[in-house]
């Protein structure tokens, strides 16, 4: 006799008790002093707060590296899991419980190295979850190694001389990827511009990719040096659909007005040139979203058994 | 069709005026065998299949060529079925086969270098590239003829392009139906299940095109019965409970949608993709969902998301996938996420034989990960244990929270058998979880210090937030690099599975409790090894056998069973080294895999005799094996 165990789940709704910055907070980040890390993490906390999303129907999802610890410092759900493999896990997630709301924290190792197949197919899948990049162009937390994202000529513990290839570009690459949807590109030293960037990640439905420069002084404290010290090298992109932080638009001299919905001026924006473009570069809310596009009506253990016994008779002699 | 079949000068030509002569037989193997792509399988599946509804015992084989289209006319084109017909039960595809339908003599050739066809067994072929108007064909065929000369085979030449013609205009496309029509007039098979059979099979065609079967069908049937003067009766004892036919994938498919799964995440891979693709066509009727992932690793990890999210997950894949599935089957039984495993196990190492059974995953599945990571592993042992392991695997996936592999293989993937049909019932699963808030001060691995079992709270559910990682962590998922943490965490993950074993019956031992010769196997080989050992009592000699379907943890009482026989030997489908090849000796050799495992867990010095031929083990060659230790006592 088998006993047709049922889908356990159907979904939750957020319970309603408002949410203060404490309730998500987990215990003490252990980044290094300084690192980009923990401003993402309090604005990341911030915007939880703001949304009032019920820290038991959220899940953050990880890989591994220094920024994969995210997780661990929220009291939320949280999955820590393999070097790489943050997406299909949180696909998983979302792809069979739409009704949480589901974030990937991922390094750019995790992203753009190892775990880039899964990258450009979660493009292509957008599911609708928010996916977070920690780009510091370097590896982390295995100690100095060169990263895709790593500029030419950077020295790391695997290339003392310096890196040999042009760094990958993530923001065009996702660009290119079927499907994409939402591609954003901000920085840790600009908090306003951090929280409305994961402010438009969050409501915008499909699979949201933000690229966050994010300093790490341990290993390439230079890396991002020049546009902190001079504001002018950086290029916000502005638009009303956009994303918008008016105090960073006051600190930052250079605004370009830039429609989200064309991809291909976003294209040409994302081509390396001596601007760091902080913005939305593209975002398209017509795509279909995967967990949508695959969800089947639930059934019942009776109707299942029914329709079992059906297909068995298929086979009946 | 007053056509005249070309006898053979080698052995009396049938004649039509006689009545045929009747062969009784308690069993009788047949094959059907064409290029790959005339149909020979589906003739061959019909043909079982009918044979299964009137009651007898059957067991179909697939004979199936590596390439899509490999050239036709040669020997690697073979492509067809293997028919085993019983009157009881049948429980493997038998030694040698007794009658062939081979479409050309290549493909004939390559079943008779492999030793597939018995002596004296009668080969029913197309004459036409005899009569063939390119020369080089007719010289292939005489030259396939020479090598076939001086073997007992019985040729009956059958005229099967010239009958199909008066038919059709292309015989490449009909001429197995015409072939199922000759089997059905041999075996005596039921003409209107037959013509319904085939109806169903071509239900989505034009009406011509299954009038046009049904007419060759007659054609087959009423040639024969002109034309050959020998029938073939297997005596029929039909079971008395309901029955169902199937293969092992299709058997684990539904088993899967009985077992309440929600999600089978997967990549394509031989020979595990059928059940999927079965699974792709229905399981959203019962609200389920085939993910095709980027890659294995990506469809174990979405696998591992739903499950953690509560929902009921499966992945589905062979070695090579296996191999990339392993980081994250250890981040499973970390993390402490069910998640049921489906391997069907395939020739290896790395690519290997891809569509060719082998059971050489045992140990991969096993030790694969680094570092310690106990699990549970499953191997069902035929069609029926492929439908019920399912449920198994998911009860105890949830009830110890723990990844359950589940090992079958090619043999059992691809084989049809009946088996008695599964009551399916709604019952509500015990303990299914719900959403319902936790209590203050919940552990996410609130870990029973005597048996290392735990709930899991699941998102959505209040008072449960944890971040499960993959790093060493304490019971509230704390990440922690202490001693003290890391040895109780692989404590508390590993304790759980001895409360498992503890749990499970001895398994039983077919044949005398104590004697000369005790046989263990696992997975799809019990029917040959069971029929193999009842041959060798049948002659007199002491032999037992023991099947085993848990093997992680094993099943209790092992030694104390072992040590009531003088030699306790394993047959296995994997590689060992020979004691009798050069340089090997007693130390050094390299054994089974499971002799391996058993040697390990019991120290009993368990022998084994293993072989990698990439088919299913023959019972009479382990009958010989048999003979051989049970007399003398020790493989070598
Ligand atoms: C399969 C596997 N390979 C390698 C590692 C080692 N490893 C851990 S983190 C990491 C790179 C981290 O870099 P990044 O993703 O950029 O994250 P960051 O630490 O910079 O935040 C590597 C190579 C691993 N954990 N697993
Ligand atoms: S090494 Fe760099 S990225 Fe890692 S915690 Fe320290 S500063 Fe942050
Ligand atoms: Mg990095």
């Amino acid at each position: 006799m088998i006993d047709l165990g049922c889908s356990l789940l159907g979904s939750a709704a957020d319970t309603e008790r408002g949410w203060e910055f404490q309730d998500y907070q987990g215990p003490v980040a252990r980044w290094c002093a300084g690192c980009g890390d923990h401003a993402v993490l309090a604005a990341v906390q911030r915007l939880l707060e703001a949304e009032q999303l019920a820290p038991e129907r959220t899940v953050f999802v990880s890989g591994i590296g220094c920024s994969s610890r995210f997780p661990h410092y929220l009291k939320t759900y949280g999955f820590h899991g393999l070097h790489g493999r943050a997406l299909p896990v949180a696909t998983g997630v979302k792809l069979r419980r739409p009704d949480l709301h589901v974030f990937a924290v991922m390094g750019d190792g995790d992203c753009c190295s190892i775990g880039a197949g899964h990258w450009v197919h979660a493009v292509r899948y957008n599911p609708d979850i928010v996916a977070i990049m920690l780009d510091n162009g370097v590896y982390g937390l295995t100690k100095n190694q060169t990263s895709p994202t790593s500029p030419k000529g950077l020295k790391s513990n695997t290339a003392p001389r310096g890196a040999w290839l042009d760094a990958m570009n993530p923001i065009a690459t996702t660009l290119g990827v079927a499907n994409a949807s939402f591609v954003a590109q901000t920085g840790d030293w600009v908090p306003e511009h951090i929280a409305a960037t994961l402010r438009a990640a969050f409501h915008h439905r499909g699979f949201a990719f933000v690229r966050i420069l994010q300093r790490c002084p341990q290993y390439t404290d230079q890396l991002f040096a020049s546009a902190l010290r001079d504001p002018s090298r950086v290029e916000l992109l502005l638009h009303p659909d956009g994303i918008r932080a008016p105090a960073v638009e006051r600190m930052v001299p250079n605004h370009r007005e830039h429609d989200p919905s064309d991809l291909v001026a976003a294209f040409r924006l994302a081509q390396p040139d001596e601007r760091i473009r902080l913005g939305l570069f593209y975002r398209n809310e017509h795509v279909p979203v995967y967990e949508q596009v695959r969800a089947v009506p639930p059934h019942t253990a009776e109707q299942r058994a029914r329709l079992v016994n059906e297909e068995l008779d298929a086979y009946a002699l | 069709m007053t056509v005249a079949p070309i006898s053979d000068t080698r052995t009396p030509g049938p004649s039509a005026a006689r009545e045929p002569h009747i062969v009784r037989v308690a069993q009788h193997t047949v094959e059907i065998v064409s290029d790959s792509g005339e149909g020979a399988q589906k003739c061959g599946q019909i043909f079982g299949r009918v044979s299964a509804m009137m009651g007898n015992g059957t067991w179909t084989v697939e004979i199936i060529p590596a390439e899509i289209q490999p050239p036709p006319r040669t020997p690697p084109s073979a492509s067809g079925n293997r028919v085993r017909l019983g009157t009881r039960r049948v429980t493997n595809w038998g030694d040698e086969a007794d009658l062939v339908v081979a479409f050309n003599e290549q493909v004939l050739l390559h079943r008779h270098r492999l030793g597939a066809l018995r002596e004296g067994c009668t080969i029913l072929i197309e004459n036409w590239w005899e009569r063939h108007e390119d020369e080089a064909i007719r010289a292939a065929w005489a030259e396939a003829m020479q090598e076939l000369d001086g073997h007992q085979y019985r040729f009956i030449k059958v005229p099967m392009e010239e009958q199909c013609l008066t038919v059709v205009d292309t015989p490449r496309r009909g001429k197995n139906m015409f072939v199922l029509g000759m089997l059905a007039w041999i075996y005596n098979r039921d003409r209107d299940k037959t013509r319904e059979l085939i109806a169903h099979e071509f239900r989505k065609k034009a009406r011509e095109i299954l009038d046009a079967n049904v007419a060759l069908l007659d054609l087959g049937w009423q040639w024969a019965a002109e034309h050959l003067d020998f029938r073939v009766e297997v005596p029929i004892e039909a079971p008395t409970e309901p029955q169902v036919v199937m293969n092992g994938n299709q058997a684990l498919a539904i088993g899967a949608i009985a077992a309440g799964m929600d999600l089978c995440s997967m990549y394509p891979i031989t020979p595990a993709t059928s059940a999927s693709h079965y699974l792709s066509e229905i399981f959203e009727k019962y609200g389920g969902v085939v993910h095709q992932a980027e890659d294995e690793i990506a469809a174990i990890g979405v696998a591992v998301g739903a499950s953690y999210a509560g929902k009921v997950a499966f992945t589905i894949t062979s070695g090579p996938g296996l191999a990339l599935k392993t980081e994250f089957i250890g981040l499973a039984v970390m993390t402490e996420v069910p998640l049921v495993i489906v391997d069907v196990q395939r020739g290896g190492p790395s690519t290997g034989l891809p569509t060719k059974v082998e059971q050489s995953d045992l140990l991969a599945v096993l030790f694969g990960q680094p570092g310690d990571a106990p699990k549970v592993v499953l191997a069902p042992a035929t069609m029926e244990e492929c439908f019920h392991v399912m449920t198994t695997a998911r009860r105890l996936a949830e009830a110890f929270r723990t990844p359950v592999v589940v090992l079958s293989d090619a043999n059992l993937a691809t084989g049809v058998q009946p088996f008695p049909r599964p009551t399916v019932t709604s019952d509500a699963m015990a303990g299914a979880l719900d959403l319902g808030p936790l209590g203050e001060g919940f552990r996410a691995y609130e870990w029973d210090a005597q048996t290392g079992l735990s709930r899991r709270s699941i998102p959505g559910q209040p008072g449960g937030e944890h971040t499960a990682t993959g790093l060493s962590h304490d019971e509230h998922s704390r990440v922690g690099y202490s001693p003290d943490v890391h040895e109780r965490g692989c404590a508390m993950r590993s304790r759980k599975f001895a409360v498992l074993q503890q749990s499970l019956r001895p398994p039983a031992v077919c044949g005398p409790e104590a004697g000369d010769l005790l046989v263990v196997g696992w997975g799809s080989t019990l029917g040959a090894i069971e029929e193999a050992a009842e041959r060798a009592r049948d002659e007199g000699l002491s032999v037992s056998t023991l099947h085993l379907r848990f093997l992680s943890p094993l099943e209790p009482g092992l030694r104390e069973i072992f040590a009531r026989f003088r030699t306790v030997m394993t047959i296995e489908i994997n590689y060992s080294d020979d004691p009798q090849d050069p340089y090997i000796t007693d130390e050094n050799r390299r054994r089974g895999q499971l002799a391996w495992l058993l040697r390990a867990q019991t120290l009993v010095d368990v022998d084994c005799w293993t072989r990698v031929p990439g088919e299913p083990l023959r019972p009479g060659q382990l009958l010989e094996v048999m003979r051989r230790v049970a007399r003398k006592g020790g493989v070598s």
